[in-house]
Formats: structure tokens, sequence, C-alpha cells
């Protein structure tokens, strides 16, 4: 049940550096909560007060933004891959 | 207050990078996101003091309003490629045509790279430099590469751009002729746009739309201060502005509130208005919906240059929108074609898709009664029609082929226009 996270740069003072971590879980909540407890308080660096994910962070699972799919609900099988993405503008 | 870095000279007024959300500050560096809650950093400023008659007798270009920008001073006479200063056109034959009263175009195809995007470059030039990078980079759907890969040039600095494959012809050589490095990836803006928030993590790189944003953004302020300026110091009644990341939308509404706060112009009510193409409109969708958060899209649409499926900057554009009675609409991409022949033909302006989805939301507001037709309106035209030639070419042919004979000529003239 092994799932990859690829860390952004501002979240890697939580992971001691570490651009990928492994964790486990059935869903993307699940997941997450697994993150912080390996973690403890990256979670809510992810989410907000609600435990909804925050507005300016982009999460795609297999490449795909999750709110095309489940949001914290999207399963996250073993073998899938995870990134989190701070938001940034365009043009 | 947080401390400017020790190496960096002083930014102007600019004396920190302030979380837009949770208002926690960080020194002036090429970070774009809060450590606390992700959301976007903006640069904050001492209170600062300017005249009409110091910007009148500075730069001709968008440097006359350095003092209000993250640059450090004397960007006027540094290497690059001094925007700004566009026309501001008095469209009095597209305001008959509509039924309105008083229509300004603000023409930004006159910059250097023939789009607005010239101005933000310049700002996270500055600040490239600043920061010591002999590398700037960006994700782009087409007006951004030209303009970084020009200003790049100029400066004598190395560029690397990331585009969508499928970009019009007319981006790809008019970004590629300045010959830095231009990689096209087999996928959308948003796609590229994650790709390079990856490589900037591990790349000692200016990317001005990431690590450089907060500055990059503020250059967008420059079209309203102008805009003011070249009424003769006034703010209009309303402006419609093309809305991609959201982030022109919402710098114009900053400049009009600074000049509102320096004295610069009288207080006066405006209105925001935002265009979108309906093929890509996650923003006019969460507008017209009443919510605060944005759901991404896949774009597709004519009007690549706005075709940003996860607008970042879509809650303060509905912000901005919401707290001046404005609104948000979209138009299909017929109604983009129409709104840049119908400039084309009344006023002599040929703007790209993004000011035809301009043009084709006004119309649209006007004739929905979202927008009064005796408000003195303005609207942003942020890029050059030859840049996106695909889009009219259909509809704009010759209006007859003869052979080089005078009796075909004269067989064929009607005397009307297309």
């Amino acid at each position: 049940m092994s799932i990859s996270v690829k860390v952004p740069t501002i979240l890697r003072t939580y992971t001691d550096g570490s651009a990928e971590v492994t964790v486990t879980g059935d869903t993307l909540a699940d997941a997450i909560a697994d993150l912080d407890a390996q973690f403890p308080g990256i979670g809510a660096r992810v989410l907000d007060d609600d435990g909804k994910l925050r507005r300016f962070v982009n999460v795609y699972v297999n490449d795909d933004d999750v709110r095309f799919l489940e949001d914290l609900a999207t399963p996250t099988p073993a073998g899938t891959s995870v990134s989190i993405i701070p938001a940034v503008a365009g043009g | 207050m947080t401390a400017q870095t020790a190496t960096s000279p002083a930014l102007g007024a600019a004396y920190a990078l302030k979380c837009r959300e949770c208002a926690a500050e960080y020194p002036l560096d090429a970070s774009y996101a809060c450590l606390e809650c992700f959301g976007p950093l903006e640069v904050a400023y001492e209170p600062t003091v300017v005249t009409r008659e110091q910007i009148e007798a500075g730069p001709w270009s968008m440097w006359r309003y350095e003092s209000l920008l993250p640059v450090v001073p004397g960007a006027g006479s540094r290497p690059g490629l001094q925007p700004g200063l566009t026309k501001l056109v008095k469209a009095d034959n597209l305001a008959a045509a509509l039924g309105a009263r008083s229509v300004w175009v603000k023409d930004d195809s006159g910059n250097p790279t023939h789009s607005f995007k010239d101005r933000v470059v310049a700002v996270a030039l500055e600040n490239a430099r600043r920061l010591g990078y002999d590398t700037i980079a960006c994700a782009s759907t087409g007006n951004l590469a030209n303009a970084v890969a020009a200003a790049a040039a100029r400066a004598g600095l190395k560029s690397v751009v990331f585009v969508p494959s499928n970009l019009e012809a007319g981006k790809i050589v008019t970004t590629a002729v300045y010959k830095g490095t231009l990689v096209a990836i087999e996928g959308n803006y948003d796609d590229v746009n994650r790709l390079c928030s990856e490589i900037a993590a591990n790349r000692h790189w200016g990317f001005v739309n990431v690590n450089l944003r907060p500055y990059y953004a503020e250059g967008s302020k420059t079209v309203g201060f102008e805009i003011a300026e070249q009424l003769g110091w006034r703010l209009p009644d309303a402006y419609v502005s093309p809305v991609a990341s959201g982030s022109l939308l919402t710098k114009v509404d900053k400049a009009f509130r600074e000049l509102t706060k320096l004295g610069l112009v009288d207080e006066h009510e405006y209105q925001v208005f935002g265009a979108q193409a309906t093929g890509c409109s996650p923003v006019s969708r969460a507008f017209q919906d009443g919510l605060d958060i944005i759901r991404p899209v896949k774009p597709d649409t004519i009007a690549k240059s706005l075709a940003i499926g996860n607008p970042a900057d879509g809650p303060y554009a509905i912000d901005a929108v919401r707290r001046t009675n404005g609104a948000i609409a979209d138009v299909s991409d017929e109604e983009v074609v129409e709104g840049i022949e119908l400039l084309a033909r009344t006023e002599g302006i040929f703007a790209e898709t993004a000011g035809g989805v301009v043009v084709a939301t006004y119309r649209k507001l006007l004739k929905e009664g979202l927008i009064d037709p005796g408000a003195e309106v303005v609207l942003l035209n942020t890029g050059d029609g030859l840049k996106t030639l695909d889009a009219v070419a259909p509809t704009s042919q010759p209006t007859f082929t003869i052979s080089p004979s005078y009796d075909d000529f004269e067989n064929n003239y009607t005397g009307e226009n297309a």
C-alpha cells in the first residue's frame, strides 16, 4: 500500500529535506493523515482548519488535479504518486 | 517589519513580502508562497509620497511610476525593453456601434513585444538582476514567452521559456527568434505551470511567474496608473479586464486604490468587470454561482492567452468585482471573433483573442443590463492580433480576387465595406 508523495520545497523543513517520501492510505485523506503522523505539522500546511485542502495548494494524484477527481476522497491504491504544489500565476 | 535581505539594495518603498491570506511577512527574496498557509505573497510598501509633477517628469515609459513599484530606483536607465505608456484610444465609433456613451481602449498591443506582459516582465527582470540570477524563465501561454525572451536578450541574460506545444505558430516564432531556450511541452498551460514549479524548486533561475511572481504581478499596476494619468488624473466609471490568472484585473484595481490613497486622483466609485472565454471560464462560473472557490477546468478555447484552467488569483478577482458591484461574464469563441472584428472595423485596432473576449464581453454586459451604457468605460486590450491570425483568418479574406484587368475590378467593386 505504498504511495509516494512529492514534497514541495517549502514543506521540506518537515521532511528533513526529503523531496519524496512514502506513506500509506486508501484515500488521499488517509495518505495525508499518515504523512502528518510521520512528519507532525505538515498536515496543517496542506489542510485548513476545517480539514479541507487549502485553496492555494494544488494536489495531484497520478498527474490529475484532485479537484477533477474526488478531492480528499480520491482513492490512492498502492503505487499511486501524489504531488503537492503551491498554486502559481499565469500568463 | 521584516528587514530586507542584507545583500540586496533598497527596493524603493517595498519592505517585505506579505501573505495575502494570513499576513505573515517574509524578506524580499525569490519566494512566492506562504510557509504558513500556501497563500500568495504580495509586495508590502512603506507609506510613500509622490506628486503628479514628479511622475510626469519621469521617463516616457512605465518607469515614471517606479516609486510605486518594487524596483531599485533608476530602472529606466538600466538595460530593458522600457515598456508602457501605450495609447489610451477614445473609441467613439465603437461606442456608437454599441449604443454606449463613452468608451476608451487601453491598447497594450503597443508594447515592445506587443502585449501587456512586457510590463510584468520588466519588474521581474529588475528583481532577477537584484537577486543575482543569470537566467530568467517562465511558463507561458505565449505573450509572456515573447516578453521574457526579448527582455532577456536586451538585458544580456539567458532565458528558458516553457509553453504548451499546441500554441499559435505566431507565438512560437516570436519567442524563438530571440534565441533563448524555448521548450514546448505536450500538455496544456496548467501542465506546463506545474512542471515549472517543480523545475523552479531545483534550479537557480528567476521564474518570472513562479518565484519572482510577487514582483512580476506588481508590474500590471502600471496599466491602471497610465489609464488615470492619460484621463487627466482621474478614474473612469468602469473597466473591463480579461481574466486568465486574474492578476491583471486585481492589480488595476489596486492601482486605482493606490492613486486614490496618494491623493493623485479624486475619490471616485468605479466598477470592475471581468471577461473570459466560455471554453475556459472558471472564474466567471464561480462568480455566477456565488462561490469563493474556483473549480479548475480543462481549457478549450481559441483565446489561448486566457486558457488558464486553474487561475491562482481568481478568488481575488472575484473579490474586486463583488466589492465594486461589477460582474464577470464569458463569451463563446464565435463572439470572440466578432469582438476582434468589431474593434478592428470601428477603431482600426487589431486585438488578439483576449481583446476580442473583452470587447464581446462588454457588448454582452451592455445587452444584459449589467453595465450602464452611460458609464465611461475603459476596455483593456492586452495583445496584438498579429499573434493570433488563425482566429480571424477564416472570416477575414480578400473581398474578391480578380485578374489584373480594369473591367474585372469595375464589375466586382460595390463600394461597400465587407
